[in-house]
């Protein structure tokens, strides 16, 4: 009896981290696509790029204050419509200890500087040569916008375009 | 738990066929038939001897030998099916392209359709990767239950066997004999056996002599083999072990590594090659007229540069080189354990455009200006009165919106340009939109333009970065269920038992689980050195047509 108990025991083992295993492997093929994709809560990972008027925006240095980034390109059309949107409440929230910067995808200098100025874009503007920021980020989709809280965690990440209550919205929520 | 008692004595669990101990038929069926069934030596498979609780329930449902032929047919079914179409890593969508409106593009209905029930991504569906650890769990369990048995009937086989088991071997002889004549019969086989490299054991008028016991492991090396390959598979899933990332990359850029954080890629040449004629065999030559030209070489010259140590993404100052490459086709670029191979590229796409600014009426120009599309300046000087301004630079040009010319793409397909001239002649400027094929005056007719000259090219490298820690394991995995085949292949468990018995014959039988041909010749040779009884095949009286298929396909008895 205290035999058939063992190989009970055994048996039950056996099939548990065989079920366990298959289970890491399904839940893991669904979510490959976000695995490395950052998810809210996560430390939003450190980058420095400089922006059109040579001035370094280090993520690092904003600690204590909320940060909105703003991926975007020229070319894409959501990303210039919610531009005038986010401009305004730039406006609004610069002195309440939120920074917002957008960061371009790796175009040129005179296409960025020429739209900015077309649409008379008053916060910081980088722009991510090397795409590495945007790997560091895993952004796809453009426009994608993502919110760090002063202890620097992602709040929240928007891919597609915002209305400009949105935006207000989501500067208030991270706002120290 | 119900159990067997043999008449010899030992209790042997249910579901035994042949008695642990002496061998004795245990079963009705078992004792009606000519030749017993040596599959697992008759020991009773693990999982019909519990089937009490759910656990036993499940774990015989996996035991079954049934079951997990029926789970390797379903997921051979299911893989071939996911061959119908290109699945959907293979299939380019252009970016902002839906997937599936690709797939009704190119394959109509039967691509929605196959779309919809989610066979472009079957690999990755949730119940493909269960039937693969339900034929993971099937194959642990029924290695478990059928394994361990036979292993320790074989570890604890006794030498003396009862006659009913003898005699029912397929190979089976006895003959009248003195005892005396008996002991020299067993001695003489003890030392022919021997010569042959079998194992010989004896006790009191009784030998077994035994051969190639671990070709009966072949099957579970072989299983064990495939399981450590399906884990190593799985590792692929954990963070770190491995990598699949695409990058392209133009000459002159330099871009960040995806999936190899801290390294950046410069390339500084992408190069085609195709044979020239002289250089091609005479049969390459007689197609090629007709045919395009054979390629020879895709090569990439790339420097990889490392970030300084601590340095976040996008700072790129103080990069360190790390080494120059030549990425071909088979030569990938190899570094910290991750590998870049060259896998696609694009010829020719533009990088500068020449306007020359010409004076319309009189055709004279005032000098030529280069724009590099990647990195436009604002003003063009040619001398100190006349200058050209880039007003607006719009890659790829597709049309217009508000009066405002529109860009739908990064990529420099179809660039168009808004330029302001400055002349001596015009000092206030005239304002010229130029396209390819078009030009616009949008604020009045202008005395200058900016003529186009010409065009320089640059080519595109696609690459592939690859990191698979896994591969040791997948290796580990290969061979091992290789060594397994060849185990249970060019090795055959032979066994050959002789028995003198009380009232005065000898009695031998023999046993292989395949490849009965070599066993008879062993036997034939140590028949004739120590006159052992003549043996007959008991299937071949039998059955001979039956025998000679088994012979065929090389019986694979476990």
């Amino acid at each position: 009896m205290e035999k058939k108990q063992k190989r009970l025991y055994t048996r039950i083992v056996i099939l548990a981290v065989l079920v366990a295993a298959i289970a890491y492997t399904v839940y893991n093929t669904a979510h490959k696509d976000d695995v490395q994709l950052l998810k809210i809560g996560d430390n939003a990972p450190d980058f420095s790029l400089v922006d059109l008027n040579g001035e370094t925006h280090k993520l690092s240095d904003y600690k204590g204050q909320g940060v909105l980034l703003n991926f975007w390109g020229t070319w894409c059309k959501p990303c210039k419509k919610e531009m005038p949107a986010i401009n305004n409440q730039y406006k609004q929230f610069k002195n309440q200890g939120v920074q917002i910067l957008g960061i371009n995808i790796a175009q040129s200098n005179l296409e960025v500087s020429s739209y900015a100025d077309k649409l008379g874009v008053e916060f910081p503007i980088a722009i991510d040569k090397t795409k590495s920021v945007m790997r560091a980020y895993n952004v796809d989709p453009l426009p994608t916008t993502v919110l760090i809280d002063k202890d620097g965690k992602i709040v929240k990440i928007i891919t597609g375009e915002m209305t400009e209550t949105d935006i207000e919205k989501y500067l208030k929520s991270i706002k120290p | 738990m119900k159990s067997i008692t043999c008449e010899c004595g030992h209790v042997n669990p249910e579901g035994t066929h042949l008695c642990e101990k002496c061998g004795r038929p245990l079963t009705d069926e078992d004792k009606k038939q000519k030749i017993v069934d040596m599959k697992y030596e008759g020991r009773a498979i693990r999982s019909k001897t519990y089937n009490k609780s759910i656990i036993d329930k499940i774990w015989n449902f996996f035991s079954s030998v049934k079951v997990g032929v029926s789970i390797i047919v379903i997921t051979l079914i299911a893989a071939a099916i996911g061959t119908f179409l290109p699945q959907v890593i293979y299939v380019n969508v252009t970016e902002g392209e839906d997937i599936k409106q690709a797939y009704v593009d190119n394959y109509g209905t039967f691509g929605k359709i196959y779309y919809n029930l989610g066979l472009t991504d079957i690999y990755s569906s949730w119940w493909f990767q269960t039937l693969i650890g339900m034929l993971a769990i099937s194959i642990i369990v029924a290695s478990l239950d059928r394994g361990i048995p036979l292993y320790k009937s074989l570890k604890n086989q006794r030498v003396r066997r009862h006659e009913s088991f003898m005699k029912r071997q397929r190979i089976f002889g006895e003959r009248e004999m003195t005892s005396a004549e008996a002991d020299k019969t067993l001695d003489l086989t003890e030392k022919k056996m021997k010569e042959l490299k079998y194992n010989v054991r004896r006790e009191d008028g009784v030998l077994l002599a035994e051969k190639g016991r671990f070709a009966r492991s072949g099957p579970y090396v072989n299983h064990l083999g495939l399981i450590i390959f399906l884990f190593g598979v799985m590792l692929r899933l954990m963070p770190g072990f491995y990598v699949d990332e695409d990058l392209w990359i133009r000459e002159g850029e330099t871009a960040s590594i995806p999936g190899m954080e801290g390294y950046y890629l410069h390339s500084n040449k992408f190069t085609f090659e195709t044979y020239k004629k002289d250089e091609q065999k005479e049969e390459f030559n007689q197609s090629k007229a007709a045919v395009n030209s054979v390629a020879k070489n895709y090569q990439t010259d790339v420097v990889l540069y490392k970030a300084k140590d601590n340095a976040v993404a996008g700072d790129t100052t103080d990069l360190k080189q790390v080494l120059h490459h030549a990425i071909k086709v088979n030569e990938p670029l190899k570094y910290d354990g991750f590998a870049l191979y060259q896998m696609d590229f694009r010829l020719n796409e533009l990088k500068a455009m020449n306007f020359n600014l010409v004076n319309k009426k009189t055709g004279k120009s005032l000098g030529e200006v280069n724009i590099n599309l990647a990195d436009p300046k604002k003003v063009y000087n040619l001398d100190k009165q006349t200058k050209v301004e880039l007003k607006g630079y719009y890659p790829t040009f597709s049309g217009f919106e508000d009066g405002e010319p529109q860009s739908e793409s990064p990529v420099p397909n179809n660039p168009a340009f808004i330029f302001k001239m400055y002349t001596p002649e015009t000092p206030k400027g005239e304002t010229s939109f130029v396209a390819i094929k078009q030009t616009l005056e949008p604020l009045g007719e202008t005395k200058y333009k900016m003529q186009f000259a010409n065009i320089e090219t640059r080519n595109v490298s696609g690459l592939t970065i690859r990191k698979d820690k896994t591969l040791p394991i997948l290796a580990l995995g290969g061979i091992i269920f290789m060594i397994g085949v060849v185990m249970g292949s060019y090795w055959s468990h032979r066994r050959l038992w002789l028995q003198k018995t009380v009232d005065g014959r000898l009695m031998m039988a023999a046993h292989t689980n395949k490849n009965w041909f070599s066993m008879k010749k062993d036997l034939d040779t140590v028949t004739e050195f120590a006159h052992l009884p003549n043996w007959v095949d008991q299937q071949d009286d039998d059955d001979l047509k039956k025998k000679q298929e088994k012979e065929k396909e090389g019986d694979n008895t476990l």
